[in-house]
C-alpha cells in the first residue's frame, strides 16, 4: 500500500513488519525518528511481543542487542555518526560472535568539527568490522533492504547494517510502497538461531581464543561475507518475486553498458548522478553509472564486469581518507586491478554540502577529457583554504581552524 | 535458605571463626555442602592458588543455580574470571554463559533478560558479573543504566581492588596507599593516593533498586544467603563481594579467607544488606581488629611498615576509615564496642 511518508517513519514501519522482539533505542540525529517510530508502534500495541528498551548510550544499545540476540531474539537498533563510533567495540563484537542483529545507520559526518549533516564517514569507519553493509539509494529501497536484511542476517548468522543518507533520506517525505504483514511474514521466516543461551543446553559463548585458532575464526568471518555475495542477489530475486519490484542486490547499473566514462557511488547521490547522465547522454557522451548497494561484502567481480567498457571511472565519495583520498575509490581500484581504466576520486558532499547537478556535470566533462587529478574535492572553496593556510603559516598561535574559516566566510559574505 | 544463618547461630567452638557447617541442621547447611550442588564453575580452571574470585564466584553461582532450579544464564565481563574459566577450547561453565566485552556486561544482561521476557520464559533468570575494574570503572555507565531501568538482573561484582588480569593496575576501587603497578610504592607519596575510590554499594543504593548487599569469601554462608535472597526478588539487584587476590595483594595464598575476615573484623569492609535504598541488615563485628592488623599481612601495604618505622599517620587514616564505617553502619554492639 502506498503512503506519503517520511523515510524514517517508513523504515520504522518496515522494521515493525519484521516483528523484532527486542529494539534498543538511544537518540542521535538523524536516526532518532526511526527508533521513535518503532517505540510508538510498540506503545500503541501495533507491534506486539517486542521489548522496546531506552538505554543510556549507543554502547549500551548495541550491547543490549548483543545479549538479546544471543538469547535468541530478533533484534534491531539504529544509530549514526558519533553514536556508531561510541559503540565501535560492540560493533566488532556482535560480528565476532556471529549475532544477526540489524542496525540502521542514518549516515552522518563525524566531528570535530561537530556536524550533524550527511556523509558516509560513520559507516565507512566500521567497514571492516565484519558486518554486511547495504546502502539504500531511495527510501523505497531503504524499506526493502530492511526486510531483506533480517533474512540475510539470520540465514548467515551475521549482523547487517542498512545505511541510508541522513536527512536526504531519513527526513524526506516520499511516496513509499509499504508491504502488508502477510507479505512480510511470507518472505521472512521465523528466527532460528544457530547458537542460543539456553539452560537446557548450556554452552559458553565468547571464550578466549589464542593464536592456535584465531586465524581460522577470522577466516570464517571472511568466508561468511563471501557467502553473502551469493546470498544477497538470491534474496533480492526472491524479494522481487514476492513484492513485485526489484530492490537490493549487489550493484545497480545505469546506462553503463558500453559507456566510456562510468560513475560509481553509494547511496542517494546516485539519483542526482542519473539525472546528470541523462543530460550528458542527450549531448552524445558515452557515460553511465554503477550504484553499489552492497559495500560489504564488496562485489569485486560484478563491479569489474560492470566497468569493463570504461576508459575511466569517476568515484563520487562521501567520505575522506585523509592522507590517501577515498575509501570507495580504493575498493574500486581493487576491482579494476590489471584493467587499464583510470580511476578518479571525487570527494563530495562532506558534512551535508549539497552535490549539485552543475558541479557533477562539470566534473564529469573534465573526467571525460581526462583533465581531473587523482583526488579532487568537489566545489572546494580554494580561496578560503589558501587564506587559512597562509594564516597558519604566518601566525604560530593561529587558533582553531574551523572557527577561523567560518569567520572568513562571514567576511566574504559582507 | 532465607533465615540469616550467620546471625542466628554462632560457632566459636571451632576456634577458627568458621561457620561450622556440620554443626548446623541439614536444611541450613551451605549449598556447597550438598552433593546436589551444580558445580556451575567446575574444576580444572586456571585461577591462581588461593584466588578469592574463583571461590566467591563458585559459591555465588551455585547458590543462584539452586535458587532458580538451574534456569540461569550468566553474562561475564572481560577479566580474570572470564579468562581463567574459558581458555579455548575449554570452559568451566556448566550453565549458559556469554562473554561480550569489558564494559558492557550489565547491558548485555539486560538484553538477555529482555529476550527471555519477550519469549515468555519468566523462569529463566540472569546474572551479570565482573571484577571491580569492569564494575566501578569501564562498565559503570552501563551498570547505572541497568539499575535505573530496574532491569531483572543480579549484578555481582567480585572486588579484588585493582586490575589483576592485566597485572595489578589501580582501579577506582583500589584503597588508599595500596601499591599497584600504576601506583608504585615509590616517591614521597608511595602507593595509591588518598581520597579516591568509589563505594559502589552506596552508589547502587542511591538508585533505589530492590536489593543491594555486600558479601565476603570470609563468610561464605552469608554470601550464599544473600545470593539466594537476591534471586528470590525481581528487578535490578547488586551484590558486591570482597575477594582477596594473593598475587595483587601480596598475601599468602593460604591466607585468602583470613585476609578477607580481617577486612570485615576491622570494619574496612562492612557486610550489610539494603532494600530500596535503605540498610536493612548489618553483620556485626565479632572480634574487632585494628586496621593495622589487616594492612600488615599484605605486601601491597609494606611501605607503611618499613624497617625505619611504621607510617603511623597513614595507618591512622585507614583506621579512621574503619572507625567511620563502624559508626555509619553500626557494626558493633554496645557491649562489644571498645
Amino acid at each position: 500500500m502506498h503512503h506519503q511518508i517520511e523515510g524514517s517513519e517508513a523504515v520504522a514501519r518496515a522494521v515493525a513488519l519484521c516483528r523484532p522482539e527486542v529494539v534498543c533505542a538511544y537518540p542521535i540525529t538523524p536516526q532518532t525518528h526511526i527508533v521513535e517510530g518503532v517505540g510508538a508502534l510498540v506503545k500503541k500495541g501495533q507491534l506486539t511481543d517486542c521489548e522496546f528498551i531506552n538505554v543510556e548510550s549507543e554502547f549500551a544499545a548495541l550491547s543490549v542487542a548483543i545479549g538479546a540476540s544471543a538469547a535468541g531474539a530478533r533484534t534491531y537498533t539504529a544509530t549514526a555518526s558519533q553514536g556508531l563510533l561510541f559503540m565501535a567495540e560492540a560493533v566488532y563484537n556482535a560480528a565476532g560472535l556471529g549475532l544477526p542483529i540489524v542496525m540502521t545507520i542514518g549516515n552522518r559526518a563525524i566531528g570535530a568539527p561537530i556536524n550533524i549533516w550527511n556523509d558516509h564517514s560513520d559507516s565507512m569507519s566500521m567497514r571492516d568490522a565484519g558486518w554486511i553493509q547495504l546502502y539504500a539509494e531511495t527510501n523505497q529501497e531503504a524499506v526493502d533492504l530492511h526486510i531483506q536484511a533480517f533474512r540475510l542476517a539470520e540465514e548467515l548468522s551475521c549482523p547487517v547494517m542498512v545505511c541510508m543518507d541522513g536527512f536526504i533520506l531519513t527526513h524526506a517525505y516520499e511516496r513509499i510502497d509499504l508491504p502488508s504483514q502477510q507479505e512480510v511474514d511470507a518472505f521472512l521466516p521465523r528466527f532460528e538461531p544457530v547458537q542460543v543461551l539456553d539452560p537446557a543446553h548450556p554452552y559458553s559463548i565468547g571464550a578466549m581464543v589464542g593464536p592456535e585458532a584465531f586465524t581460522e575464526v577470522r577466516y570464517l568471518a571472511h568466508d561468511k561475507q563471501v557467502q553473502a555475495l551469493q546470498l544477497i542477489p538470491e534474496i533480492g530475486q526472491v524479494f522481487s518475486e514476492v513484492f513485485g519490484r526489484a530492490s537490493g542486490g549487489l550493484i545497480h547499473e545505469y546506462k553503463s553498458d558500453g559507456a566510456e566514462t562510468i560513475v560509481v557511488a553509494l547511496g542517494s547521490v546516485n539519483g542526482t548522478i542519473k539525472e546528470v547522465i541523462d543530460v550528458m547522454r542527450g549531448d552524445g557522451l558515452a557515460i553511465g553509472s554503477v550504484s553499489i548497494c552492497s559495500f560489504r561484502p564488496f562485489p569485486l567481480d560484478e563491479l569489474r564486469d560492470a566497468l569493463k567498457s570504461a576508459k575511466r571511472v569517476v568515484v563520487i565519495e562521501k567520505n575522506l581518507a585523509p592522507g590517501l583520498g577515498g575509501v570507495l575509490a580504493s575498493n574500486v581500484r581493487m576491482a579494476l586491478r590489471g584493467a587499464t581504466a583510470t580511476v578518479y576520486t571525487v570527494i563530495a558532499g562532506l558534512g551535508g554540502r549539497p552535490i549539485l547537478m552543475n558541479s557533477l556535470h562539470d566534473v564529469f566533462i573534465a573526467a571525460s577529457e581526462d583533465k581531473l587529478t587523482d583526488v579532487q574535492f568537489l566545489d572546494l572553496n580554494q580561496a578560503v583554504v589558501d587564506l587559512e593556510l597562509e594564516r597558519a603559516r604566518t601566525t604560530r598561535h593561529s587558533g582553531p581552524t574551523a572557527e577561523s574559516i567560518l569567520r572568513q566566510n562571514a567576511k566574504v559574505g559582507e | 535458605m532465607t533465615e540469616h544463618p550467620s546471625q542466628s547461630v554462632k560457632f566459636y567452638q571451632t576456634g577458627t571463626h568458621t561457620v561450622g557447617n556440620r554443626l548446623l541442621d541439614e536444611t541450613k547447611r551451605t549449598v556447597q555442602a550438598s552433593v546436589d550442588r551444580s558445580n556451575a564453575i567446575t574444576s580444572g580452571h586456571r585461577a591462581c592458588q588461593g584466588c578469592g574470585e574463583a571461590l566467591g564466584a563458585r559459591y555465588a553461582l551455585d547458590s543462584a543455580m539452586r535458587a532458580t532450579d538451574g534456569q540461569l544464564v550468566a553474562v561475564n565481563a572481560t577479566g580474570c574470571l572470564e579468562v581463567f574459566t574459558t581458555p579455548y577450547p575449554e570452559t568451566s561453565w556448566q550453565l549458559p554463559w556469554l562473554h561480550s566485552l569489558f564494559g558492557n556486561a550489565p547491558a548485555v544482561a539486560t538484553g538477555v533478560a529482555a529476550a527471555f521476557r519477550v519469549k515468555g520464559r519468566k523462569d529463566v533468570r540472569v546474572i551479570a558479573q565482573g571484577g571491580d575494574g569492569s564494575t566501578t570503572d569501564i562498565g559503570f555507565g552501563c551498570l547505572s543504566g541497568m539499575f535505573e531501568r530496574n532491569d531483572d538482573v543480579l549484578y555481582i561484582c567480585y572486588d579484588n581492588e585493582a586490575y589483576m588480569n592485566t597485572g595489578v593496575q589501580r582501579s577506582s576501587a583500589t584503597p588508599p596507599f595500596a601499591r599497584t603497578a600504576t601506583t608504585q610504592a615509590i616517591g614521597e607519596a608511595p602507593g595509591n593516593v588518598f581520597g579516591t575510590g568509589k563505594n559502589l554499594p552506596l552508589i547502587a543504593m542511591a538508585h533505589n533498586i530492590p536489593y543491594v548487599a555486600t558479601a565476603s569469601v570470609a563468610d561464605l554462608h552469608d554470601l550464599e544467603y544473600k545470593v539466594t535472597k537476591a534471586m528470590g526478588m525481581r528487578g535490578a539487584r547488586y551484590i558486591h563481594i570482597l575477594v582477596p587476590c594473593p598475587l595483587g595483594w601480596g598475601s599468602a595464598s593460604d591466607a585468602t579467607i583470613q585476609v578477607a575476615r580481617l577486612a570485615i573484623e576491622s570494619g574496612l569492609f562492612p557486610l550489610f544488606e539494603a532494600e530500596h535504598g535503605e540498610v536493612t541488615q548489618v553483620s556485626k563485628i565479632r572480634r574487632r581488629v585494628m586496621a593495622e592488623d589487616y594492612l600488615k599481612v599484605q605486601k601491597r601495604f609494606a611501605h607503611l611498615f618499613r624497617k625505619e618505622g611504621k607510617d603511623v599517620d597513614k595507618i591512622a587514616v585507614v583506621q579512621r576509615m574503619a572507625d567511620h564505617n563502624i559508626k555509619r553502619f553500626g557494626l558493633m554492639d554496645e557491649e562489644t564496642a571498645q
